[in-house]
């Protein structure tokens, strides 16, 4: 009973052999019968310290009895007070180091699979639950407009619709759901299914959403405010700028930041023949970065039929990326050269990608952040030879809206200055997630857009 | 939305539309350029905006067919709707940003090759309208692909016309004709903007180079997003990286690697063709 408790009942997955040559998702995820079998492994902890590693606290032990009693609608029921795209997070939250990395189980064996959990209940409901009524805000309704359709914009806008704003959602491109849209491949977050459907229940909350509008060009934020009578304003617009290495050979032809890669293959579909926008990764690509973004231009680039090799300058443990997309990698055969660093990408006659050459690395003391710093091994210069270099370093915030809207200030790093609730610099603009914060998660996105939706409701309450 | 509300074909090949796209009309200033989505599998291709129209909620763009996605935009008719319009993307021209008296002190020429012309236009008529002295090249290879001929003629003091082939006006390149406009006739500018293909502005460039011209070209790079997220665009400007979209599209001539932009202008040339055969077509 005891051994049975300590260790976790793994979800299935597609075969690595098999998945590597297709886009499908590559987890099943739990049925049912799993679910519960699962859900009965939690010790229902006093205390729970994985609610407390939740960065939007969900009651994690309350929806995990309900799945255990099979009370699905009632587990979703308690997801739903704190978050509003379970489906999403449940697939792409680094649970690891947040609810299951706290799990009291995880000390002496496996951690309850919180994270599978989740995704079987937002799965199972939007297989068996009717949606709910499309709703309308009341006419003179205070107007928000919320800049962006990724996790902060959507969270911001359901929660604002459920007061009662009508809330427009603006997004710069043509389809919704930012980072989730572009970003993340299908394989690890399907579109059609998972994603749109996430988005619909936004949109039946009232919230209206006009793409092709980008805020900085196409409208600003003050014609926005003075013009169109929106009484606040949240940006949640994320980091969406690609960072190079700056070294010699970077604008040859096949080098590509993972951003272009991966919308070309997410967002425009090019991994599917009947689409028409191009991608190429080439018989050999290298991926150059070791995050999550990383792992999944790699696997993408794998899946295009690529030998891939991820290059990274610190060791498997630094490592940014989630264990499980690692992992996942290396078993879909992605190769990894780490303690190594690209130093220049050397170019044929035409102008294209023919190598990368590297040098191998190790690591030193401790730097300002505690991590230790690679340092390059003097004379270990190599190079590997490849037809796609994708560059994989970090994206850093859009600086559209703050050049081209007065009193809004950003950091050194791009980053809008907004306090704890995502007031910003401009009274009545609120920011949140990566705009503010640089890269980091969905999750603390969507917790940011909720917070900033509850600060929104007060200021436009105190301004009544 | 954006519902094509006129149609015209310019050249057996080159396509004007009125399309209807309200924000975009309300918010286009010249220089920039838009991104059109004919259809859910189709590409996002950047075009320059050669019209806007606030009033009317309407912008023009101009179009060759040059591979599979833009034919696909030709090919559409009035009253029809592409999927998706959305700009202003880029900055505006610079002279936008001088000041009067700054401006005043200008004499501008511009060298507009091919499908180049149309956004020229724009940029044209708002320098004649603030009282800039502008005078304008255009070239094709012959006759018939010359375009914006009359439009251009009512918003510039001096147009010239030159074709490859000598069936109209000047017989040679557009290099040629300024060369000789400025050394054989005396004409004086302070400012040339050259924009046209990817190897016309960079014989522009090294002909205003000769002739001590400032000369600012507008790169018509490839780009998915258009909003400086992908970096598609990218190219060396005075040894910097710099993205076309954001950046851009105008730069400083004279700073451009010309030679690298046009190789990687090519970069899907392999990808193009597979799907320009998928569909019957070759050119």
């Amino acid at each position: 009973m005891m051994a049975e408790r300590l260790a976790r009942l793994k979800a299935r997955e597609q075969d690595p052999k098999v998945r590597a040559a297709n886009f499908e998702e590559v987890c099943y995820g739990f049925d049912a019968q799993e679910a519960q079998q699962e859900a009965s492994r939690c010790l229902h902890c006093k205390n729970p310290r994985c609610v407390g590693a939740c960065p939007v606290s969900i009651r994690i032990p309350e929806f995990i009895a309900a799945v255990k009693d099979g009370d699905f609608a009632g587990a979703a029921a308690v997801i739903a007070q704190d978050s509003s795209l379970p489906a999403i997070c449940g697939r792409v939250c680094p649970q690891e180091t947040q609810c299951e990395g706290s799990c009291v189980l995880g000390i002496k064996g496996e951690s309850v699979s919180i994270g599978k959990l989740e995704r079987f209940v937002a799965d199972w409901s939007r297989e068996n639950l009717p949606a709910g009524p499309a709703q309308q805000p009341a006419p003179g309704a205070p107007k928000v407009a919320i800049i962006g359709s990724g996790p902060a914009g959507l969270a911001c806008a359901g929660d604002l619709a459920k007061l009662g704003y009508a809330c427009t959602v603006f997004e710069a491109l043509h389809e919704t759901g930012g980072v989730l849209r572009y970003g993340i491949p299908e394989f690890r977050l399907p579109k059609d299914t998972v994603l749109q459907h996430e988005i619909d229940n936004i949109t039946r909350l009232g919230v209206r959403i006009e793409t092709d509008v980008i805020v900085g060009r196409t409208v600003t934020v003050d014609e926005l405010m003075d013009r169109e009578g929106f009484q606040a304003v949240f940006i949640g617009t994320g980091a969406g700028l690609p960072k190079f290495m700056n070294i010699p050979g970077e604008n040859l032809c096949g080098v590509f930041s993972a951003n272009e890669f991966l919308t070309r293959s997410n967002l425009m579909k090019a991994y599917r023949d009947d689409y028409k926008t191009p991608v190429h990764a080439g018989a050999k690509a290298i991926v150059v970065g070791g995050g999550n973004v990383a792992m999944d231009a790699a696997r993408t680039a794998l899946r295009l039929g690529a030998e891939t090799t991820v290059v990274y300058r610190r060791t498997e443990v630094e490592l940014p990326a989630r264990v499980e997309e690692v992992h996942h990698a290396k078993e879909e055969g992605v190769r990894f050269e780490l303690l190594t660093n690209p130093v220049e990408i050397l170019g044929d006659e035409k102008g294209w990608v023919r190598a990368v050459r590297c040098i191998r690395m190790k690591l030193g003391e401790p730097d300002a952040s505690g991590r230790r710093a690679p340092v390059e091994i003097p004379g270990s210069e190599f190079e590997i030879p490849t037809e796609t270099v994708i560059m994989s370093l970090g994206t850093a915030p859009n600086p559209l809206l703050a050049r081209t809207t007065a009193g809004l200030e950003a950091n050194r790093r791009g980053g809008l200055v907004a306090d704890e609730a995502g007031a910003t610099t401009r009274p009545g603009v609120f920011a949140g997630g990566d705009a503010v914060s640089g890269a980091a998660t969905v999750i603390l996105a969507m917790g940011a857009g909720r917070r900033a939706a509850r600060a929104i409701d007060a200021y436009l309450k105190s301004r009544a | 939305m954006y519902e094509i509300l006129k149609k015209e074909m310019l050249t057996p090949t080159v396509c004007r539309m009125v399309v209807e796209a309200r924000r975009l009309a309300r918010a286009a200033r010249p220089g920039q350029f838009l991104i059109v989505l004919n259809d859910e599998k189709g590409e996002r291709i950047p075009l320059t905006i050669s019209d806007y129209d606030a009033e009317e909620g309407t912008v023009t763009i101009v179009t060759q067919k040059i591979g599979a996605s833009t034919a696909d935009i030709v090919g559409r008719a009035v009253g029809e709707r592409f999927l998706d319009v959305v700009g202003p993307l880029g900055n505006a021209s610079d002279f936008m940003e001088m000041a009067p008296e700054e401006l005043a002190a200008q004499r501008y020429i511009f060298i507009a090759g091919g499908v180049g012309t149309a956004p020229v236009y724009p940029q044209v008529r708002w320098l004649h309208a603030h009282g800039v002295p502008v005078d304008v090249i255009i070239g094709a290879k012959t006759k018939d692909l010359l375009i914006y001929t009359e439009e251009m003629r009512s918003v510039c003091d001096n147009l010239y016309l030159c074709t490859d082939d000598g069936s109209e006006g000047f017989h040679g390149l557009v290099t040629a004709l300024l060369e000789k406009l400025v050394r054989e006739d005396g004409k004086r500018y302070t400012r040339a903007v050259a924009i046209g293909p990817m190897v016309m502005m960079k014989f522009a460039t090294l002909t205003c180079r000769k002739l001590a011209l400032p000369v600012v070209v507008s790169l018509n790079t490839l780009m998915v997003d258009g909003t400086g997220m992908c970096g598609a665009c990218r190219v060396s400007v005075g040894g910097k990286m710099k993205f076309a979209c954001v950046d851009g599209p105008e730069f400083d001539g004279s700073e451009v690697d010309f030679d690298e932009a046009m190789k990687r202008q090519r970069q899907y040339w392999d990808e193009e063709q597979a799907e320009n055969a998928k569909m019957g077509r070759t050119e």
